[in-house]
Protein backbone atom coordinates (compact mmCIF):
# COMPACT_ATOMS: atom_id res chain seq x y z
CA UNK A 1 0.00 0.00 0.00
CA UNK A 2 2.74 2.66 0.89
CA UNK A 3 4.72 1.07 -2.01
CA UNK A 4 1.75 2.12 -4.35
CA UNK A 5 1.14 5.38 -2.81
CA UNK A 6 4.67 6.17 -3.47
CA UNK A 7 4.91 4.67 -6.50
CA UNK A 8 1.91 7.21 -7.68
CA UNK A 9 3.48 10.39 -6.00
CA UNK A 10 6.29 9.83 -8.49
CA UNK A 11 3.77 9.55 -11.18
CA UNK A 12 2.28 12.44 -10.48
CA UNK A 13 5.03 14.71 -9.55
CA UNK A 14 7.03 14.26 -12.12
CA UNK A 15 4.07 14.19 -15.02
CA UNK A 16 4.38 18.05 -16.41
CA UNK A 17 0.86 18.03 -17.53
CA UNK A 18 -0.01 18.10 -13.41
CA UNK A 19 2.18 21.36 -13.04
CA UNK A 20 0.73 22.92 -16.00
CA UNK A 21 -2.49 22.55 -14.41
CA UNK A 22 -1.36 23.72 -11.33
CA UNK A 23 0.17 26.76 -12.96
CA UNK A 24 -2.99 27.24 -15.33
CA UNK A 25 -5.26 27.37 -11.95
CA UNK A 26 -2.97 29.36 -9.65
CA UNK A 27 -2.70 32.60 -12.95
CA UNK A 28 -6.85 32.52 -13.60
CA UNK A 29 -7.11 32.32 -9.32
CA UNK A 30 -4.84 35.36 -9.58
CA UNK A 31 -6.46 37.07 -12.93
CA UNK A 32 -10.18 36.94 -11.95
CA UNK A 33 -10.12 37.11 -8.10
CA UNK A 34 -7.24 39.81 -7.66
CA UNK A 35 -5.91 41.49 -10.86
CA UNK A 36 -8.76 42.16 -12.97
CA UNK A 37 -11.08 43.09 -10.02
CA UNK A 38 -7.94 45.18 -8.83
CA UNK A 39 -7.49 47.13 -12.31
CA UNK A 40 -11.29 47.59 -12.44
CA UNK A 41 -11.11 49.61 -9.35
CA UNK A 42 -8.74 51.76 -9.76
CA UNK A 43 -10.35 52.46 -13.33
CA UNK A 44 -13.37 53.08 -11.93
CA UNK A 45 -14.32 56.81 -12.03
CA UNK A 46 -17.14 56.29 -9.71
CA UNK A 47 -17.96 53.80 -7.26
CA UNK A 48 -21.27 53.06 -9.29
CA UNK A 49 -19.28 50.54 -11.68
CA UNK A 50 -20.87 47.39 -10.10
CA UNK A 51 -17.29 46.45 -8.90
CA UNK A 52 -17.20 44.22 -5.73
CA UNK A 53 -15.07 47.23 -4.31
CA UNK A 54 -11.64 47.09 -2.75
CA UNK A 55 -12.34 45.26 0.70
CA UNK A 56 -13.49 41.76 -0.92
CA UNK A 57 -9.71 41.95 -2.41
CA UNK A 58 -7.87 42.41 1.48
CA UNK A 59 -6.49 39.62 3.05
CA UNK A 60 -9.38 39.41 5.08
CA UNK A 61 -11.33 38.14 2.35
CA UNK A 62 -8.86 34.90 1.86
CA UNK A 63 -10.91 31.90 3.06
CA UNK A 64 -14.11 33.05 0.09
CA UNK A 65 -11.90 34.37 -2.27
CA UNK A 66 -9.63 30.72 -2.35
CA UNK A 67 -12.36 28.69 -2.80
CA UNK A 68 -14.65 30.85 -5.11
CA UNK A 69 -13.45 29.33 -7.87
CA UNK A 70 -13.58 25.70 -6.62
CA UNK A 71 -17.42 25.33 -7.52
CA UNK A 72 -17.16 25.56 -11.06
CA UNK A 73 -13.94 26.53 -13.08
CA UNK A 74 -10.93 25.42 -10.43
CA UNK A 75 -13.41 22.07 -10.14
CA UNK A 76 -13.07 21.45 -13.62
CA UNK A 77 -9.28 21.71 -13.42
CA UNK A 78 -9.29 19.24 -10.54
CA UNK A 79 -12.12 16.99 -12.83
CA UNK A 80 -9.00 16.82 -15.40
CA UNK A 81 -5.96 16.27 -12.73
CA UNK A 82 -8.11 13.25 -11.89
CA UNK A 83 -8.85 12.22 -15.22
CA UNK A 84 -5.59 12.08 -15.85
CA UNK A 85 -4.29 10.05 -13.20
CA UNK A 86 -6.26 7.14 -13.78
CA UNK A 87 -7.24 6.88 -17.61
CA UNK A 88 -3.34 7.56 -18.41
CA UNK A 89 -3.19 3.80 -17.25
CA UNK A 90 -5.56 2.83 -19.68
CA UNK A 91 -4.17 5.20 -22.45
CA UNK A 92 -0.56 3.44 -21.98
CA UNK A 93 -1.98 0.41 -21.08
CA UNK A 94 0.18 0.78 -18.58
CA UNK A 95 -2.28 -1.37 -16.16
CA UNK A 96 -0.81 -4.49 -17.29
CA UNK A 97 2.47 -3.42 -16.50
CA UNK A 98 1.42 -2.18 -13.09
CA UNK A 99 -0.86 -5.25 -11.84
CA UNK A 100 1.34 -8.13 -13.01
CA UNK A 101 4.21 -6.60 -10.99
CA UNK A 102 1.98 -8.46 -8.32
CA UNK A 103 -0.15 -5.14 -6.48
CA UNK A 104 -3.89 -6.00 -5.67
CA UNK A 105 -6.62 -3.43 -7.87
CA UNK A 106 -7.54 -2.19 -4.91
CA UNK A 107 -4.17 -1.69 -3.08
CA UNK A 108 -2.79 0.29 -6.55
CA UNK A 109 -6.20 2.07 -6.35
CA UNK A 110 -5.57 3.36 -2.63
CA UNK A 111 -2.48 4.37 -3.61
CA UNK A 112 -3.60 6.76 -6.20
CA UNK A 113 -6.56 7.69 -4.26
CA UNK A 114 -4.00 8.84 -1.41
CA UNK A 115 -1.82 10.27 -3.86
CA UNK A 116 -4.59 12.58 -5.33
CA UNK A 117 -5.52 13.84 -2.23
CA UNK A 118 -2.10 14.76 -1.65
CA UNK A 119 -2.44 16.70 -5.13
CA UNK A 120 -6.00 18.60 -4.72
CA UNK A 121 -4.91 19.31 -0.99
CA UNK A 122 -1.66 20.83 -2.53
CA UNK A 123 -4.08 22.66 -5.06
CA UNK A 124 -5.80 24.29 -2.24
CA UNK A 125 -2.76 25.55 -0.02
CA UNK A 126 -1.66 26.81 -3.81
CA UNK A 127 -4.62 29.02 -4.13
CA UNK A 128 -4.14 30.23 -0.79
CA UNK A 129 -0.71 31.20 -1.03
CA UNK A 130 -1.63 33.07 -4.06
CA UNK A 131 -4.30 34.80 -2.60
CA UNK A 132 -2.02 35.60 0.68
CA UNK A 133 0.66 37.17 -1.76
CA UNK A 134 -1.96 39.09 -3.68
CA UNK A 135 -4.37 40.49 -1.32
CA UNK A 136 -1.24 41.45 0.96
CA UNK A 137 0.34 43.27 -2.11
CA UNK A 138 -3.09 45.45 -3.06
CA UNK A 139 -3.42 46.11 0.84
CA UNK A 140 -0.03 47.61 1.26
CA UNK A 141 -0.33 49.50 -2.20
CA UNK A 142 -3.85 50.44 -0.93
CA UNK A 143 -2.65 51.30 2.91
CA UNK A 144 -5.25 49.19 3.90
CA UNK A 145 -5.26 46.51 6.84
CA UNK A 146 -2.50 43.14 6.46
CA UNK A 147 -4.77 41.33 8.87
CA UNK A 148 -5.56 37.36 7.70
CA UNK A 149 -8.33 35.76 8.47
CA UNK A 150 -8.22 33.62 12.16
CA UNK A 151 -5.84 29.90 11.88
CA UNK A 152 -9.25 28.56 13.08
CA UNK A 153 -11.12 30.13 9.53
CA UNK A 154 -8.21 29.57 7.55
CA UNK A 155 -8.18 26.01 8.54
CA UNK A 156 -11.68 25.83 8.09
CA UNK A 157 -11.37 27.22 4.75
CA UNK A 158 -8.53 24.89 3.21
CA UNK A 159 -10.72 21.64 4.43
CA UNK A 160 -13.67 22.95 2.72
CA UNK A 161 -11.67 23.89 -0.23
CA UNK A 162 -10.16 20.26 -0.20
CA UNK A 163 -13.14 18.26 0.26
CA UNK A 164 -14.39 20.19 -2.99
CA UNK A 165 -11.34 19.84 -4.77
CA UNK A 166 -11.31 16.06 -3.35
CA UNK A 167 -14.62 15.67 -4.77
CA UNK A 168 -14.07 16.70 -8.46
CA UNK A 169 -10.78 14.43 -8.22
CA UNK A 170 -12.97 12.01 -7.06
CA UNK A 171 -15.42 11.93 -10.33
CA UNK A 172 -12.24 12.41 -12.48
CA UNK A 173 -11.60 8.96 -11.16
CA UNK A 174 -14.53 7.70 -11.55
CA UNK A 175 -15.16 8.78 -15.15
CA UNK A 176 -11.57 7.76 -16.32
CA UNK A 177 -12.32 4.36 -14.94
CA UNK A 178 -15.56 3.84 -16.42
CA UNK A 179 -14.63 4.99 -19.84
CA UNK A 180 -11.04 3.62 -19.75
CA UNK A 181 -9.69 6.68 -20.94
CA UNK A 182 -8.76 10.57 -20.89
CA UNK A 183 -10.85 11.60 -23.72
CA UNK A 184 -14.08 10.89 -23.46
CA UNK A 185 -13.44 11.05 -19.44
CA UNK A 186 -12.41 14.91 -19.56
CA UNK A 187 -14.74 15.72 -22.23
CA UNK A 188 -18.03 14.15 -20.55
CA UNK A 189 -16.48 15.86 -17.23
CA UNK A 190 -16.06 19.30 -18.33
CA UNK A 191 -19.65 19.01 -20.16
CA UNK A 192 -21.38 18.53 -17.17
CA UNK A 193 -19.64 20.92 -15.11
CA UNK A 194 -19.32 23.64 -17.39
CA UNK A 195 -22.04 23.17 -19.25
CA UNK A 196 -24.75 21.24 -17.75
CA UNK A 197 -24.66 22.41 -14.50
CA UNK A 198 -25.23 25.56 -15.45
CA UNK A 199 -27.80 24.80 -17.02
CA UNK A 200 -29.87 23.25 -14.27
CA UNK A 201 -28.73 25.91 -12.23
CA UNK A 202 -29.71 29.31 -14.45
CA UNK A 203 -32.38 27.80 -16.79
CA UNK A 204 -34.23 24.84 -15.10
CA UNK A 205 -34.11 25.76 -11.39
CA UNK A 206 -35.79 29.12 -11.87
CA UNK A 207 -38.61 27.41 -13.94
CA UNK A 208 -39.07 23.96 -12.54
CA UNK A 209 -39.61 23.99 -8.49
CA UNK A 210 -38.72 20.00 -8.67
CA UNK A 211 -35.57 20.96 -10.42
CA UNK A 212 -34.44 23.57 -7.99
CA UNK A 213 -35.19 21.03 -4.83
CA UNK A 214 -33.58 18.67 -6.74
CA UNK A 215 -29.90 20.33 -7.24
CA UNK A 216 -29.78 20.16 -3.48
CA UNK A 217 -28.44 16.88 -3.77
CA UNK A 218 -25.89 17.67 -7.10
CA UNK A 219 -22.21 18.18 -6.12
CA UNK A 220 -22.02 21.39 -7.74
CA UNK A 221 -24.90 23.52 -6.54
CA UNK A 222 -24.13 21.53 -2.97
CA UNK A 223 -19.65 22.89 -3.75
CA UNK A 224 -21.30 26.47 -4.41
CA UNK A 225 -23.76 26.24 -1.04
CA UNK A 226 -19.74 25.58 0.51
CA UNK A 227 -17.66 28.13 -1.03
CA UNK A 228 -21.07 30.86 -0.27
CA UNK A 229 -20.91 29.73 3.37
CA UNK A 230 -17.12 30.27 3.61
CA UNK A 231 -17.75 34.41 2.32
CA UNK A 232 -17.34 33.40 -1.35
CA UNK A 233 -18.93 36.17 -3.33
CA UNK A 234 -22.53 35.12 -4.71
CA UNK A 235 -21.46 36.53 -7.99
CA UNK A 236 -18.84 34.24 -8.68
CA UNK A 237 -20.23 31.80 -10.94
CA UNK A 238 -21.70 28.38 -9.26
CA UNK A 239 -21.51 30.12 -5.78
CA UNK A 240 -24.72 30.19 -4.08
CA UNK A 241 -26.03 29.46 -1.10
CA UNK A 242 -28.76 27.55 -1.73
CA UNK A 243 -28.17 25.51 1.53
CA UNK A 244 -26.33 25.41 4.46
CA UNK A 245 -22.93 24.99 4.29
CA UNK A 246 -22.59 22.01 6.86
CA UNK A 247 -25.22 20.38 4.72
CA UNK A 248 -23.15 20.88 1.71
CA UNK A 249 -20.14 19.65 3.07
CA UNK A 250 -21.80 16.63 4.37
CA UNK A 251 -23.39 15.79 0.51
CA UNK A 252 -19.97 16.57 -0.96
CA UNK A 253 -19.03 13.69 1.58
CA UNK A 254 -20.89 11.40 0.49
CA UNK A 255 -20.41 12.08 -3.36
CA UNK A 256 -16.44 11.76 -2.73
CA UNK A 257 -17.21 8.38 -1.07
CA UNK A 258 -19.57 7.28 -3.76
CA UNK A 259 -17.25 8.59 -6.64
CA UNK A 260 -14.45 6.30 -5.31
CA UNK A 261 -16.62 3.46 -4.29
CA UNK A 262 -17.98 2.76 -7.48
CA UNK A 263 -14.77 3.91 -9.31
CA UNK A 264 -12.76 0.94 -6.98
CA UNK A 265 -15.61 -1.84 -7.90
CA UNK A 266 -15.56 -1.28 -11.12
CA UNK A 267 -11.64 -1.56 -11.45
CA UNK A 268 -11.49 -4.56 -9.12
CA UNK A 269 -14.43 -6.27 -10.87
CA UNK A 270 -13.31 -5.66 -14.87
CA UNK A 271 -10.81 -7.80 -17.49
CA UNK A 272 -7.50 -5.31 -18.09
CA UNK A 273 -7.67 -5.56 -21.58
CA UNK B 1 4.92 -27.79 -7.31
CA UNK B 2 4.50 -26.92 -10.68
CA UNK B 3 4.71 -23.25 -11.69
CA UNK B 4 1.80 -23.47 -14.00
CA UNK B 5 -1.31 -25.51 -13.87
CA UNK B 6 -4.89 -24.75 -15.51
CA UNK B 7 -7.67 -27.17 -15.58
CA UNK B 8 -10.61 -26.33 -18.12
CA UNK B 9 -9.35 -22.94 -18.84
CA UNK B 10 -12.23 -21.25 -20.73
CA UNK B 11 -13.15 -17.28 -21.66
CA UNK B 12 -15.73 -16.54 -23.53
CA UNK B 13 -17.19 -13.20 -24.64
CA UNK B 14 -20.78 -13.49 -25.55
CA UNK B 15 -20.98 -15.84 -28.32
CA UNK B 16 -16.81 -15.83 -28.92
CA UNK B 17 -14.87 -18.76 -27.12
CA UNK B 18 -11.25 -16.99 -26.50
CA UNK B 19 -10.22 -20.23 -24.64
CA UNK B 20 -12.02 -22.86 -24.31
CA UNK B 21 -10.91 -26.04 -22.14
CA UNK B 22 -7.47 -25.11 -22.10
CA UNK B 23 -5.54 -27.83 -19.46
CA UNK B 24 -1.67 -26.55 -19.35
CA UNK B 25 0.70 -27.35 -17.50
CA UNK B 26 4.39 -26.10 -17.33
CA UNK B 27 7.20 -27.93 -15.31
CA UNK B 28 9.78 -25.92 -13.22
CA UNK B 29 12.89 -25.43 -15.06
CA UNK B 30 11.68 -25.68 -18.47
CA UNK B 31 11.29 -23.16 -21.29
CA UNK B 32 7.99 -23.62 -22.60
CA UNK B 33 6.54 -22.80 -25.76
CA UNK B 34 2.66 -21.60 -26.05
CA UNK B 35 3.10 -21.48 -29.99
CA UNK B 36 -0.37 -20.19 -32.39
CA UNK B 37 -1.07 -18.45 -34.86
CA UNK B 38 -2.47 -14.35 -34.18
CA UNK B 39 -5.39 -14.30 -32.57
CA UNK B 40 -5.96 -18.13 -31.06
CA UNK B 41 -6.18 -17.21 -27.61
CA UNK B 42 -2.59 -17.42 -26.44
CA UNK B 43 -2.52 -13.52 -24.70
CA UNK B 44 -5.51 -14.15 -23.38
CA UNK B 45 -4.47 -17.16 -21.89
CA UNK B 46 -1.48 -15.56 -20.40
CA UNK B 47 -3.85 -12.39 -19.61
CA UNK B 48 -5.72 -15.46 -17.49
CA UNK B 49 -2.83 -16.84 -15.70
CA UNK B 50 -1.81 -13.33 -14.34
CA UNK B 51 -5.27 -12.38 -12.90
CA UNK B 52 -5.72 -9.64 -15.85
CA UNK B 53 -8.66 -11.40 -17.20
CA UNK B 54 -11.00 -13.35 -15.43
CA UNK B 55 -11.52 -16.89 -16.74
CA UNK B 56 -15.61 -18.10 -17.66
CA UNK B 57 -14.65 -21.33 -16.30
CA UNK B 58 -11.51 -23.30 -14.78
CA UNK B 59 -8.65 -22.44 -12.72
CA UNK B 60 -5.24 -21.56 -13.33
CA UNK B 61 -2.74 -22.44 -10.02
CA UNK B 62 0.46 -20.67 -9.93
CA UNK B 63 3.17 -22.35 -7.79
CA UNK B 64 -0.06 -24.09 -6.56
CA UNK B 65 -1.58 -21.17 -5.58
CA UNK B 66 -4.27 -18.73 -7.46
CA UNK B 67 -3.37 -15.77 -9.05
CA UNK B 68 -3.05 -12.76 -6.55
CA UNK B 69 0.13 -11.33 -5.33
CA UNK B 70 2.35 -13.38 -7.90
CA UNK B 71 5.48 -13.68 -5.39
CA UNK B 72 8.14 -14.92 -7.81
CA UNK B 73 6.46 -14.09 -11.10
CA UNK B 74 7.61 -11.82 -13.76
CA UNK B 75 5.98 -10.86 -16.95
CA UNK B 76 5.92 -8.80 -20.63
CA UNK B 77 2.44 -9.16 -21.59
CA UNK B 78 1.57 -7.72 -25.24
CA UNK B 79 4.39 -5.52 -25.95
CA UNK B 80 5.66 -3.27 -23.25
CA UNK B 81 3.65 -0.26 -21.59
CA UNK B 82 5.17 2.31 -19.93
CA UNK B 83 4.71 6.04 -18.61
CA UNK B 84 6.49 8.24 -21.51
CA UNK B 85 7.09 11.10 -19.90
CA UNK B 86 9.03 8.91 -16.97
CA UNK B 87 12.57 7.85 -17.74
CA UNK B 88 13.01 4.15 -18.28
CA UNK B 89 14.83 4.08 -14.90
CA UNK B 90 11.62 6.53 -12.98
CA UNK B 91 9.42 3.96 -15.12
CA UNK B 92 11.23 1.06 -12.95
CA UNK B 93 11.60 2.82 -9.64
CA UNK B 94 7.45 3.43 -9.78
CA UNK B 95 6.91 -0.37 -11.01
CA UNK B 96 9.31 -1.78 -8.60
CA UNK B 97 7.29 0.09 -5.87
CA UNK B 98 4.62 -1.50 -6.92
CA UNK B 99 6.46 -4.54 -6.65
CA UNK B 100 7.37 -4.20 -3.02
CA UNK B 101 11.23 -3.95 -4.30
CA UNK B 102 14.30 -2.42 -3.12
CA UNK B 103 15.14 0.83 -5.43
CA UNK B 104 18.42 -0.67 -5.93
CA UNK B 105 17.34 -3.84 -8.02
CA UNK B 106 16.15 -1.08 -10.93
CA UNK B 107 20.19 -0.71 -11.46
CA UNK B 108 20.70 -4.24 -11.46
CA UNK B 109 17.50 -5.28 -14.30
CA UNK B 110 18.84 -2.30 -16.55
CA UNK B 111 22.58 -3.49 -16.52
CA UNK B 112 20.60 -7.30 -17.20
CA UNK B 113 19.22 -5.73 -20.24
CA UNK B 114 21.94 -3.47 -20.93
CA UNK B 115 20.28 -0.06 -21.15
CA UNK B 116 22.30 1.60 -18.15
CA UNK B 117 23.29 4.05 -20.42
CA UNK B 118 20.15 4.76 -21.31
CA UNK B 119 18.45 4.81 -18.02
CA UNK B 120 17.87 8.50 -17.61
CA UNK B 121 16.63 9.26 -21.05
CA UNK B 122 12.53 9.64 -21.47
CA UNK B 123 10.90 6.56 -22.09
CA UNK B 124 8.62 8.03 -25.16
CA UNK B 125 12.15 8.94 -26.88
CA UNK B 126 13.28 5.12 -26.85
CA UNK B 127 13.40 3.07 -29.80
CA UNK B 128 11.41 0.02 -30.35
CA UNK B 129 13.97 -2.41 -29.08
CA UNK B 130 14.96 -0.50 -26.02
CA UNK B 131 11.00 -0.41 -25.02
CA UNK B 132 11.26 -4.10 -25.43
CA UNK B 133 14.06 -4.56 -23.39
CA UNK B 134 12.76 -2.30 -20.40
CA UNK B 135 9.85 -4.69 -20.62
CA UNK B 136 11.96 -7.50 -19.93
CA UNK B 137 13.92 -5.38 -17.31
CA UNK B 138 10.52 -4.66 -15.52
CA UNK B 139 9.42 -8.37 -16.04
CA UNK B 140 13.21 -9.17 -13.82
CA UNK B 141 12.84 -6.61 -10.90
CA UNK B 142 11.40 -9.18 -8.52
CA UNK B 143 13.97 -12.00 -9.80
CA UNK B 144 11.22 -14.53 -10.89
CA UNK B 145 10.98 -17.88 -10.71
CA UNK B 146 8.63 -17.91 -13.38
CA UNK B 147 8.77 -16.04 -16.34
CA UNK B 148 5.67 -15.33 -18.55
CA UNK B 149 6.99 -13.48 -21.85
CA UNK B 150 3.88 -12.81 -24.41
CA UNK B 151 5.77 -12.68 -27.80
CA UNK B 152 8.80 -10.71 -26.68
CA UNK B 153 10.20 -10.43 -29.79
CA UNK B 154 7.70 -8.96 -31.69
CA UNK B 155 8.79 -5.79 -33.49
CA UNK B 156 12.51 -6.48 -33.09
CA UNK B 157 15.06 -6.72 -35.18
CA UNK B 158 17.14 -9.65 -35.94
CA UNK B 159 19.94 -8.78 -33.64
CA UNK B 160 17.25 -7.96 -30.74
CA UNK B 161 15.53 -10.89 -32.03
CA UNK B 162 18.94 -13.10 -31.22
CA UNK B 163 19.68 -11.11 -28.25
CA UNK B 164 16.22 -11.64 -26.48
CA UNK B 165 16.62 -15.20 -27.69
CA UNK B 166 20.35 -15.68 -26.28
CA UNK B 167 18.27 -13.95 -23.06
CA UNK B 168 15.86 -16.33 -22.91
CA UNK B 169 17.95 -19.24 -22.60
CA UNK B 170 19.98 -17.72 -19.95
CA UNK B 171 17.53 -17.48 -17.59
CA UNK B 172 16.36 -20.94 -18.67
CA UNK B 173 19.81 -22.21 -18.04
CA UNK B 174 19.76 -20.27 -14.63
CA UNK B 175 16.68 -22.36 -13.45
CA UNK B 176 14.38 -19.79 -14.21
CA UNK B 177 11.00 -21.29 -15.45
CA UNK B 178 9.81 -19.27 -18.82
CA UNK B 179 6.31 -19.72 -20.53
CA UNK B 180 7.36 -17.93 -23.56
CA UNK B 181 4.11 -17.32 -26.11
CA UNK B 182 5.26 -17.06 -30.02
CA UNK B 183 3.77 -17.36 -33.60
CA UNK B 184 7.39 -17.90 -34.58
CA UNK B 185 8.15 -21.34 -35.32
CA UNK B 186 11.94 -21.24 -35.92
CA UNK B 187 11.83 -19.25 -32.27
CA UNK B 188 10.35 -21.89 -30.79
CA UNK B 189 12.03 -24.18 -31.55
CA UNK B 190 15.54 -22.93 -31.06
CA UNK B 191 14.74 -21.97 -27.24
CA UNK B 192 12.25 -24.17 -26.20
CA UNK B 193 12.55 -27.45 -24.59
CA UNK B 194 8.49 -28.51 -24.66
CA UNK B 195 5.77 -26.86 -26.94
CA UNK B 196 1.98 -26.25 -26.75
CA UNK B 197 0.22 -25.71 -29.74
CA UNK B 198 -2.81 -23.35 -29.89
CA UNK B 199 -5.60 -22.89 -32.44
CA UNK B 200 -9.13 -21.56 -31.81
CA UNK B 201 -8.99 -21.55 -28.09
CA UNK B 202 -7.66 -25.09 -27.76
CA UNK B 203 -4.27 -27.07 -27.28
CA UNK B 204 -4.11 -29.26 -30.72
CA UNK B 205 -0.45 -30.16 -29.42
CA UNK B 206 2.15 -30.82 -26.92
CA UNK B 207 5.19 -32.11 -26.26
CA UNK B 208 9.31 -31.48 -27.24
CA UNK B 209 9.71 -30.05 -30.43
CA UNK B 210 10.74 -33.65 -32.00
CA UNK B 211 7.63 -34.95 -30.18
CA UNK B 212 5.44 -32.68 -32.28
CA UNK B 213 7.43 -33.62 -35.83
CA UNK B 214 6.86 -37.08 -34.77
CA UNK B 215 9.82 -40.04 -36.48
CA UNK B 216 10.94 -38.87 -38.92
CA UNK B 217 10.58 -40.76 -42.79
CA UNK B 218 12.66 -42.73 -45.01
CA UNK B 219 12.48 -40.90 -47.98
CA UNK B 220 12.47 -43.03 -51.48
CA UNK B 221 12.40 -41.87 -54.94
CA UNK B 222 12.63 -44.71 -57.42
CA UNK B 223 10.92 -45.46 -60.89
CA UNK B 224 8.12 -46.63 -61.59
CA UNK B 225 7.17 -45.12 -58.71
CA UNK B 226 3.72 -47.09 -59.00
CA UNK B 227 4.81 -50.31 -58.75
CA UNK B 228 7.44 -48.87 -55.43
CA UNK B 229 3.99 -47.91 -53.50
CA UNK B 230 2.52 -50.75 -54.40
CA UNK B 231 4.63 -52.64 -52.86
CA UNK B 232 6.13 -50.33 -50.01
CA UNK B 233 2.07 -51.09 -48.95
CA UNK B 234 2.52 -54.99 -48.90
CA UNK B 235 5.68 -54.55 -47.19
CA UNK B 236 4.59 -52.04 -44.49
CA UNK B 237 1.47 -51.15 -44.56
CA UNK B 238 -0.92 -48.70 -46.32
CA UNK B 239 -0.42 -46.56 -43.17
CA UNK B 240 3.18 -46.10 -43.39
CA UNK B 241 3.07 -44.88 -47.28
CA UNK B 242 2.59 -41.25 -48.08
CA UNK B 243 3.49 -40.17 -51.66
CA UNK B 244 5.27 -36.63 -51.00
CA UNK B 245 7.12 -34.24 -53.82
CA UNK B 246 7.28 -37.29 -56.18
CA UNK B 247 9.18 -39.54 -53.88
CA UNK B 248 7.73 -41.87 -51.32
CA UNK B 249 8.01 -41.13 -47.52
CA UNK B 250 7.78 -44.44 -45.35
CA UNK B 251 6.78 -44.19 -41.40
CA UNK B 252 9.62 -46.78 -40.83
CA UNK B 253 13.07 -46.77 -38.51
CA UNK B 254 16.25 -45.56 -40.18
CA UNK B 255 17.65 -49.30 -39.65
CA UNK B 256 15.37 -51.00 -41.87
CA UNK B 257 16.38 -48.84 -44.81
CA UNK B 258 18.85 -51.56 -46.27
CA UNK B 259 15.85 -54.20 -46.24
CA UNK B 260 13.52 -52.10 -48.08
CA UNK B 261 15.89 -51.11 -50.46
CA UNK B 262 16.91 -54.36 -51.45
CA UNK B 263 13.15 -55.99 -51.58
CA UNK B 264 12.07 -53.18 -53.85
CA UNK B 265 15.32 -53.77 -55.89
CA UNK B 266 13.94 -57.21 -56.23
CA UNK B 267 10.64 -56.32 -57.38
CA UNK B 268 12.35 -54.52 -60.43
CA UNK B 269 12.32 -51.05 -59.26
CA UNK B 270 15.08 -48.87 -59.82
CA UNK B 271 15.88 -46.49 -56.36
CA UNK B 272 17.79 -43.23 -56.93
CA UNK B 273 17.33 -41.77 -53.62
CA UNK B 274 17.21 -43.31 -50.12
CA UNK B 275 17.36 -41.54 -47.03
CA UNK B 276 16.36 -39.84 -43.75
CA UNK B 277 13.59 -36.58 -43.59
CA UNK B 278 12.58 -35.16 -40.55
CA UNK B 279 9.18 -33.70 -40.81
CA UNK B 280 9.30 -29.61 -41.16
CA UNK B 281 7.63 -28.30 -37.79
CA UNK B 282 5.61 -25.46 -40.53
CA UNK B 283 3.94 -29.14 -41.76
CA UNK B 284 3.34 -30.32 -38.47
CA UNK B 285 1.84 -26.70 -37.29
CA UNK B 286 -0.68 -26.53 -40.22
CA UNK B 287 -1.64 -30.10 -39.46
CA UNK B 288 -2.50 -29.39 -35.83
CA UNK B 289 -3.51 -25.88 -36.37
CA UNK B 290 -5.85 -26.64 -39.25
CA UNK B 291 -3.88 -25.77 -41.99
CA UNK B 292 -5.35 -21.87 -42.31
CA UNK B 293 -2.92 -19.94 -40.26
CA UNK B 294 -0.18 -18.03 -41.75
CA UNK B 295 3.21 -18.75 -39.52
CA UNK B 296 6.47 -16.58 -40.07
Amino acid sequence: MWGDFSAEVIKLVKRPANWLLLAVAMVLGLLFTYVVPYAGFKGATTNATGGRGLAAMLPANLVGNSVAGLPVFMGAIMVIVGVLAVGGEYGWNTWKTVLTQGPSRLAVFAGKVGALAVAALSFVVAFFAVGVAASMVIASLEDQSLALPSAGDLLVGVGAGWLMAGCWTAFGVLLAVLLRGVALAVGLGLVWLLAVQNLITLLAAPLLPWVAQAQKGLPGPNAGALAAALGSATDTPGVEAIVGGAQAALVLAVYLVGFLAVGAALLRRRDIL
Amino acid sequence: MEPVVTRGLTKRYGELVAVADLDLVVRAGEVYGFLGPNGAGKTTTLRMLLGLVRPTAGEVLLHGRPPGALEGIGALIEGPAFYPYLSGRDNLRVMARHARVADRRVDVVLEMVDLTGRGKDRYGAYSLGMKQRLGVAAALLKDPRLLVLDEPTNGLDPAGMADMRAMVRRLGAAGCTVLISSHLLGEVEQICDRVGVIAQGRLVGEGTVADLRGAADLRVVAAPLERAAGHARDLLGADAVSLVDGGLHLAVEAARAGEINSSLVCAGVTVSELRMVERDLEETFFALTGGESRVG
